[in-house]
């Protein structure tokens, strides 16, 4: 708390206006917006909407395309964040060696961040194209084994591929941070009692960043699931056979494509319970966060 | 650390250079795919070397998208997106750290939720605000009766609207509308001495004076951090112009573009997946933000890590 400040008066409720005013128009409206549409069902002539309870939320989870629509955002968010996180971790403590080349290593694993979700799933479909891709190579041996647009599993594999590809250099800056912020004492304090590298990483640095490592859990297994749309647009387009249907992206079909409104604001309302606990989760690690000053 | 390691230096390497093919080979793929015609790109065995088709292939991957005025467009929501949420979460964090009032806690969390649900959790309903920014007003001047009120006493029907959809604020305001940024400023303000503050006061300076002249530049740093992470979010945005902006060839961004180009049955008609153009059109809109992150590696690095985004 602090002690000195300024006296209250119109110029602080001034500067907190704007602010206010934006978040209450387009978060908390909205929001509300949401919970309203998931219990009450538009007229289909006009004249507004009816309550009708859960029926909205009984629907969409009685809907078996919901239930796989879930199934594969489950696999997605998990094997994505698995292997980014897995890839994220070998990559920063080797790079944190700081051998000759470091901060080559350094910019070439953290550029992806730049890269729009849409433009990885579109690369990526070039690179996972049956005709003309690298995979032209196993379809040249076996035809038609390779063919995103007919087989499930291989249109799941290649966004779950795309997505932890762009996912990896976000972790990799988290890792490679809390490894620097390792107090070099404690290093040397190591070594002195003839701890060698491959013991040090084991025994020092893979315990301190447990709290990034959790943190960071956390956010990938959000960020698959609300960044996840620009890569199925342009990677799968949902499909084949909605395969690769994941939640934002249904809600987006369903809401827009199909203008079942209450439907997607009921979608809406269960992912947003959802993204909320895994916050609340996430700001529980943070408040543990082990600080090593 | 001064050791000899050379067997785990060469290990170390290897590594390395593993994951940096793992990183590098499909954007090399695509930007190979951008040097070819249309002929080699389609041809069986995928060429793994550039060709000297680069320049064409960019040429009529422009003119095919009409990239210029989209360019603009990105740009300017880009900046309009940075200057917003660089001045709004400064102002933000700053009467909520120098000020002292009783809302003080509820604002905060208030602000603070935001954080919890981006936007892609709500598009739906977003999308219709957006499509009257004053109907939240509508609504409760409806419910409260006080429209009726009005209109009783002086004769004017309110009906407040405001449009969003195909307009510049529609696109900016919504992703502005977040707590990202505010904490940035909030853990920075509050490691600010009080004693900092007092002199200020002793000086006679008043709150502004404070805020502009010993806050803002000292936080320099934190507006560069901010400002590079911003500007990635910004550009790459892709569902939610994607919704507001029907209008492409007026208000349309780089990145929704590509929606455009995935060489399916829709776009060729049957014909030859045009990859070439596809791929050259990719690298065109990524490279802005790629050179961006690496010119200001270390704000990029320094603003991702405190803004938890």
């Amino acid at each position: 708390m602090r002690r000195a400040h300024f006296k209250f008066s119109w110029i602080a409720a001034a500067l907190l206006a704007p602010q206010l005013l934006i978040v209450f128009v387009f978060f908390y409206w909205p929001s509300a917006q949401a919970l309203y549409w998931a219990f009450t069902l538009e007229q289909p002539w006009g004249g507004g909407n009816t309550w009708v309870g859960f029926d909205n939320f009984r629907k969409v989870l009685s809907d078996p395309y919901y239930w796989s629509s879930v199934r594969v955002s489950v696999i997605y968010a998990l094997a994505t964040t698995v292997l980014a996180i897995g890839m994220a971790l070998t990559l920063a403590i080797f790079v944190d060696r700081q051998l000759a080349g470091y901060r080559a290593y350094r910019v070439a694993v953290i550029w992806p961040y730049a890269v729009a979700a849409p433009a990885v799933g579109l690369a990526f479909q070039f690179v996972f194209n049956p005709g003309a891709g690298i995979f032209s190579y196993i379809n040249a041996v076996a035809p038609g084994w390779w063919d995103l647009s007919q087989n499930p599993w291989q249109a799941i594999a290649a966004i779950v591929v795309a997505g932890a590809w762009k996912q990896v250099a976000y972790s990799f800056v988290f890792f490679l941070a809390a490894l620097q912020s390792i107090p070099r004492s404690l290093t040397e304090a190591a070594a002195m009692d003839g701890a060698r590298p491959l013991r040090r990483m084991i025994d020092l640095q893979l315990p301190l960043l447990t709290p990034t490592f959790f943190f960071l859990l956390v956010i990938n297994i959000t960020d698959s699931f609300t960044d996840s749309f620009g890569i199925v647009d342009t990677l799968t387009g949902g499909g084949p056979f909605r395969a690769t249907d994941l939640l934002v992206y249904k809600i987006y079909a369903d809401g827009f494509r199909g203008f079942d409104y209450s439907g997607a604001a009921a979608q809406s309302i269960i992912l947003m319970l959802l993204v909320m606990a895994l916050t609340f989760v996430q700001f529980r690690y943070i408040e543990r966060r082990v600080h090593y000053t | 650390m001064i050791e000899r390691t050379p067997l785990l230096n060469i290990a170390t390497h290897l590594i390395l250079l593993c994951g940096l093919v793992l990183i590098l080979t499909p954007i090399w793929l695509a930007f190979v795919a951008a040097t070819h015609t249309l002929q080699a790109v389609n041809s069986a065995p995928v060429e793994l070397w550039p060709g000297d088709q680069l320049w064409p292939n960019l040429r009529e991957a422009w003119a095919q998208s009409d990239f210029g005025p989209k360019f603009v467009n990105t740009l300017i929501v880009a900046i309009g997106v940075v200057a917003g949420k660089v001045t709004l979460a400064c102002i933000t964090a700053f009467s909520l750290v120098f000020f002292r009032f009783r809302f003080r806690m509820l604002i905060f969390w208030m602000i603070f939720i935001t954080l919890m649900l981006p936007l892609e959790v709500r598009i739906v309903p977003t999308y219709a605000v957006a499509a009257n920014a004053l109907s939240p007003f509508q609504t409760i001047l409806d419910v409260t009766g006080i429209s009726r009120l009005i209109q009783a006493v002086s004769g004017i029907e309110v009906s407040l609207e405001w449009n969003l959809l195909n307009s510049y604020a529609g696109l900016i305001l919504p992703l502005v509308a977040t707590a990202t940024g505010t904490f940035l400023y909030r853990q920075f303000f509050l490691t600010i001495p009080d004693e900092l503050v007092e002199a200020a006061r002793m000086d006679g300076a008043g709150p502004l004076r404070f805020l502009w002249d010993v806050l803002i530049p000292l936080s320099k740093t934190n507006i560069a951090a901010l400002a590079t992470i911003m500007f990635v979010y910004a550009w790459n945005q892709y569902l939610w112009p994607l919704l507001v902006v029907t209008d492409r060839a007026a208000y349309g961004m780089v990145v929704v573009q590509l929606s455009d180009l995935v060489p399916d049955q829709m776009t060729t008609g049957g014909g030859t997946p045009t990859w070439h153009l596809a791929m050259a059109a990719t690298l065109v809109v990524m490279l802005p933000p790629i050179a961006i992150v690496i010119l200001m590696q270390r704000w990029f690095v320094r603003g991702l890590i405190n803004t938890d985004k």
